[in-house]
């Protein structure tokens, strides 16, 4: 086991030089300005353009560059470890902005995976369990709704109808609009700004968990085993819990890593909507400006948290499946 | 051609037994389908929608997509005003018949959604066939690209190109990648035909280890002949399936960069657009979220409904 995680560790770094790379490479494949034009302010002298250049490297070919930016990640830099440079447009250290944000996009993530897997697991059950009857076509005819409904639409019909700000009836506007509190400053403000979103955000999921709890158990209550099981007594709830939902969850378990890794690189969209300033928002505001420190530090955090969910679903496995051994 | 056909239907047990071929199992079974059927109706209205935007635009409301009605439909503070009978879907934050341009909208999504879906479906089924049938270093090659793609943050991805093709007249690559509408077509495909790739790998995977393509194989047979003649015949069906389902989420790709700001160009109608709009008054103007909104989840319920209607059609075994 230990050998095994040493293995998968060695695959991470893997990963994030995979990644970091072509995020550089894009970067400098796709050209659309001069970011130290951009810097500079207007009309710069050649001189001040110079210097510029100098200061960020930027007069280095890309790969000089690349290699800068490991030896700063790994050493760190001036603004401490681990080190990622200066952002070419908000003006701050990015370690500092990375900190500050984070916390937000973290918090968006958890408490909507939290809300989507209970909803998802928990519908798909049901309906597999009550296999076509009325509940079951109700509650597909939820996460059918749930996988066709964008996001951002959502959000918007959301914020109409309960943000105090919204346009639509006033006794539903029990809810504070966009925006964010952090948890430090106001645990309650912090929770009901945040409601919107994680429901919101976990809809699409819980659509997707659903059909596939049911139909994963729908599948596994085939199997000779849970005939087996039944055979022998066990009550229905026992063959149900016990060996029914535990082959099943398996392949959810997978999907669930993936999903909330890729969140922890920024809800793009979400944060877009709720004016939540968290990863993905910065992610795209910096992919816009070319501010290449900035989107450099999200790639990383995103390939970074992707590698260790991975890791962690491996782990999950192995005690989900006690078939899954690992050498 | 060989066919891996489903269970036969249990033959009526009175009057003659009348053989039927999958394909009229198939659509016995979609006829069935209220839901699904439901579902080609709306398509059929969008179709019939995007082909006749003009016409109905230009009859039924009297307006163009880009016409301006600032001073009809907008007040004095520059907000768009709320549908009545000259406007009824109201106006947009320009003072545009919004009715007549979420018509439009479905032309650009119909457009955008099919064309990028069927880029992804070639490059998914010639990738994923040769991987599947060759087998090796063709496999991995292919294996591995469609699992990174898959594993990365796509949107960020496809903002990033769309930011530095799209935000000038030049385009990237020096000029190889044009803003516009084939830059968001470009880009819906390249992300999402590993979908296909892998589906069309694993299924062909199992059919070439079947007798029939030993068979071939030993009248003298050559691949070419054998991967389109013998597998793909009998891939039609997950291929039809699977393509139906990634245009509701092509349309919704389309949409979020739309929404973003980064998808089709200012001047075209896109549901994605108009709800980016919509996001800086949402206090006010109901209607501008409201009506492309409820057209993109038609569209996309629409295309989801059909999908999985042809899936259990198509496939007596998924069994729902």
């Amino acid at each position: 086991m230990a050998a095994y995680i040493v293995r998968r560790l060695v695959w991470v770094i893997v990963v994030l030089l995979a990644v970091t790379m072509i995020t550089f490479a894009i970067f400098y494949l796709l050209p659309t300005g001069d970011p130290a034009v951009r810097f500079a302010g207007k009309s710069p002298t050649p001189q001040v353009l110079e210097e510029v250049r100098r200061q960020f490297g930027l007069d280095k070919p890309w790969y000089a560059q690349y290699w800068h930016f490991l030896s700063d990640l790994t050493t760190g830099d001036k603004y401490g470890w681990p080190g990622l440079g200066f952002s070419f447009d908000t003006r701050i250290p990015v370690r500092e902005e990375l900190l500050e944000r984070a916390p937000r996009t973290l918090s968006l993530a958890f408490g909507a995976a939290i809300v989507w897997l209970t909803l998802g697991v928990t519908i798909g059950i049901v309906s597999a369990l009550r296999r076509g009857t009325l509940l079951d076509r109700a509650a597909m005819g939820f996460a059918l709704f749930g996988v066709s409904a964008p996001v951002f639409w959502l959000g918007l019909m959301a914020l109409w109808l309960f943000a105090e700000t919204g346009g639509g009836p006033d006794w539903l506007h029990f809810l504070p609009g966009t925006g964010y509190v952090p948890f430090s400053e106001s645990p309650s403000e912090w929770f009901t700004h945040l409601i919107m979103p994680w429901v919101v955000l976990a809809l699409l999921y819980a659509a997707f968990y659903a059909r596939m709890t049911r139909g994963n158990l729908l599948e596994t209550m085939g199997e000779d085993y849970i005939r087996t099981a039944r055979a022998k007594g066990l009550t229905e709830r026992r063959v149900v819990f016990k060996h029914g939902l535990r082959a099943s969850l398996t392949p959810i378990v997978t999907m669930f890593g993936m999903d909330i890794a890729l969140l922890v690189g920024g809800a793009v969209i979400t944060e877009t909507v709720f004016n939540i300033q968290g990863l993905g928002a910065w992610a795209v505001r910096a992919t816009f400006n070319q501010d290449l420190p900035a989107v450099v530090a999200v790639v990383v955090v995103s390939a970074f948290a992707v590698a260790i969910m991975n890791l962690l679903v491996d782990i999950v496995y192995a005690w989900l499946d006690p078939r899954v051994r690992y050498q | 051609m060989t066919s891996l056909a489903g269970p036969v239907e249990s033959a009526p047990l009175m009057g003659q037994v009348v053989g039927k071929s999958p394909r009229q199992l198939a659509w016995e079974r979609f006829r069935h389908d209220r839901a699904a059927l439901a579902g080609l109706l709306v398509i059929v209205l969008l179709v019939l929608i995007s082909i006749f935007a003009g016409v109905i635009g230009k009859y039924l409301a009297g307006h163009g997509p880009n016409d301006l009605f600032q001073r009809e439909m907008t007040d004095e503070f520059g907000l768009p005003l709320g549908p009545n009978s000259d406007f009824w879907f109201g106006a947009d934050t320009a003072g545009r018949d919004l009715f007549v341009r979420v018509l439009y909208g479905a032309r650009t999504s119909l457009l955008i959604a099919l064309a990028a879906t069927g880029i992804a479906v070639f490059i998914g089924v010639v990738l994923g066939t040769a991987a599947g049938y060759f087998r090796g270093v063709a496999d991995t090659i292919v294996s591995r690209v469609t699992d990174v793609i898959l594993a990365l943050p796509l949107l960020l991805l496809a903002i990033g190109i769309a930011a530095a093709c799209g935000t000038t007249k030049e385009g990237c690559l020096n000029g190889a990648i044009e803003p516009g509408l084939s830059l968001v077509v470009f880009i819906i495909a390249l992300f999402s035909w590993p979908y296909i790739a892998r589906i069309v790998r694993g299924n062909v995977l199992s059919i070439r280890e079947k007798e029939f393509i030993e068979s071939a194989r030993s009248l003298g047979a050559g691949n070419v002949r054998i991967m389109f003649r013998e597998v793909l015949p009998n891939l039609i069906a997950p291929i039809i399936v699977y393509s139906t389902l990634l245009i509701p989420s092509n349309i919704l790709f389309e949409a979020a960069l739309s929404f973003l700001g980064l998808g089709v160009p200012q001047e075209t109608p896109s549901w994605g657009r108009m709800l980016s709009d919509a996001a800086g008054v949402f206090d006010v103007a109901w209607w501008l979220m409201l009506f492309p909104g409820l057209f993109l989840v038609a569209t996309t319920l629409a295309f989801n409904l059909v999908g999985d209607g042809l899936r259990d059609a198509l496939d007596p075994r998924s069994g729902r």
